[in-house]
């Protein structure tokens, strides 16, 4: 092994992470607020909101995400009207482009996971907000929210991983996040082994801090899951 | 005693309430009025109607007809297309709501809050009240139902009777007119039943009014003022306990109590 090599394609693929982290973190917000907006339309009751969330998530999670990059940065240029449009200062940018389509596809994976967690609030703590005069707002705010969140979120922590792995497919659309900088560094080389090596060491690492962070924030989030204070082996210690 | 509460506004005054759910009619026209002070507890086998009937007090259920007022003021509905019962003004459905303290057979209360956040929850959400205030009067309501000990306690660190005494302080934080309990000892092992009762017993005594779906002839007898007796969907007897329980003209509730 050349260690100083891999040393060096460390530290130049260092300089890419805050892409690949960029990419993944506003992907990752904005598909949220559109996954709970598609939750909410399936969960509406609203037949047209239903079926129009339906088909979004039958699409955008039946087709590859790299085709779905593909029709937004080239696919979407062919058209003048689209080149004329207000938005092409954002669609001609390969960078938008790819938080546009990784945001789009992960809304759809994760309004099914926002829609579990909503279904699995007990209908009577529901009910036991409405009886005290709490408005639909309200009781959506303060009760069903924070126990959907609790629920979902083992379920969100895959796919936030999955998006971060997914900013990879970026590199075909000439962004330079990791892998992007990796293939650079290949074709410069030509040792593939020793920088994919390095280059997929980086993701695991990420992917590791971000998985623990979401388990502390599931662990700060469910107390009432956990046993009772006063039944903590501290006390039966201090028995002795 | 009704001679001297007639002339007051009746707490709770319920006139033709009808409820159907699909094709199955489940209230058939239901005439109830409890004054202020007044106990009543309703009783009837599974299936008559007294928890769809406590329901549509506050609008849990909505009703198809019949009028409901709290305090004098009606509740205003609608019907639709079908014929079903609908709520016309939200706004106003809330607020009798708050005004009327609801204790769930399951206790329902909210799993991932303590028990004094539970309790706190209403009033400071909905209410608006300040927050310190709120805050003193719900431990003086824990210390009353006697679980000051588990303020910080996780309902599901709770045993059904500490938790339904959790629900009932939570449902008197919101300084209800009318207390409305949906068979409160129901789900509780029978260890348990009697903590519960106490604390409705001395609801009773200090002279709330109250609506008590049950099945607990003890309570019904000792501490109601009335007893209501419902059979598929509509009263079939009522009566103060003493006439209820020794002389009932109902062969069927004569029979419902001695089962």
């Amino acid at each position: 092994m050349d260690f100083v090599f891999l040393y060096e394609t460390f530290v130049t693929l260092i300089s890419a992470i805050p892409t690949t982290l960029q990419l993944a973190a506003t992907s990752v917000a904005m598909g949220t607020v559109l996954a709970l907006g598609l939750a909410l339309c399936r969960l509406s009751g609203i037949a047209p909101l239903d079926w129009f969330a339906r088909a979004y998530i039958f699409v955008f999670r039946g087709t590859p995400l790299l085709v779905q990059i593909f029709l937004i940065y080239y696919g979407l240029s062919q058209f003048r009207g689209v080149r004329r449009s207000m938005f092409w200062f954002i669609l001609r940018d390969p960078y938008w482009c790819a938080i546009i389509a990784l945001m789009l596809c992960t809304a759809a994976y994760s309004a099914e996971i926002i829609r579990g967690g909503l279904l699995s609030v007990p209908h009577g703590q529901v009910e036991a907000g409405r009886a005290c005069g709490m408005s639909r707002f309200l009781v959506f705010r303060r009760i069903v929210m924070p126990l959907a969140i609790r629920q979902s979120l083992p379920a969100y922590s895959n796919e936030i991983i999955s998006m971060v792995k997914a900013t990879s497919l970026a590199s075909i659309i000439t962004i330079m996040e990791v892998t992007g900088v990796a293939a650079k560094l290949i074709s410069e080389t030509y040792r593939a082994i020793e920088v994919f090596i390095v280059a997929g060491a980086i993701y695991l690492a990420i992917n590791f801090v971000l998985a623990r962070i979401v388990v502390l924030i599931e662990y700060r989030l469910s107390p009432h899951l956990r046993q009772a204070p006063s039944l903590q082996p501290v006390a039966a210690g201090e028995m002795k | 005693m009704t001679a001297m509460t007639s002339t007051t506004t009746p707490a709770i005054e319920v006139r033709g309430l009808r409820k159907s759910f699909g094709p199955v009619e489940v209230l058939k026209g239901i005439d109830l009025t409890a004054h202020e002070g007044e106990v009543i507890s309703i009783l009837g086998s599974s299936g008559s109607g007294k928890s769809t009937m406590l329901r549509c007090i506050n609008m849990l259920e909505t009703p198809d007809a019949g009028d409901i007022s709290v305090a004098g003021e009606k509740i205003s509905l609608k019907r639709d297309a079908k014929g079903y019962g609908r709520i016309v003004d939200r706004r106003q459905v809330e607020r009798i709501r708050s005004e009327l303290g609801m204790v769930f057979q399951s206790f329902n209360l909210w799993s991932h809050k303590t028990v004094i956040e539970n309790i706190i929850e209403a009033p400071i959400h909905v209410q608006k009240r300040p927050k310190a205030d709120v805050i003193a009067e719900a431990e003086a309501l824990l210390e009353k139902v006697g679980i000051a000990d588990k303020r910080n306690h996780y309902p599901s660190h709770l045993s059904g009777g500490q938790q339904q005494r959790a629900a009932i302080a939570r449902a008197l934080a919101m300084r209800p007119k009318v207390m409305l309990f949906d068979e409160p000892t129901s789900a509780l092992d029978p260890e348990l039943v009697g903590e519960v009762l106490r604390v409705m017993r001395s609801l009773a005594d200090e002279g709330r009014t109250m609506l008590v779906v049950t099945h607990e002839m003890g309570f019904a007898r000792d501490v109601s003022s009335r007893v209501i007796f419902l059979h598929q969907g509509a009263i079939e007897e009522q009566g103060s306990p003493e006439e209820m329980f020794t002389n009932a003209q109902s062969e069927r509730f004569r029979k419902f109590i001695s089962a």
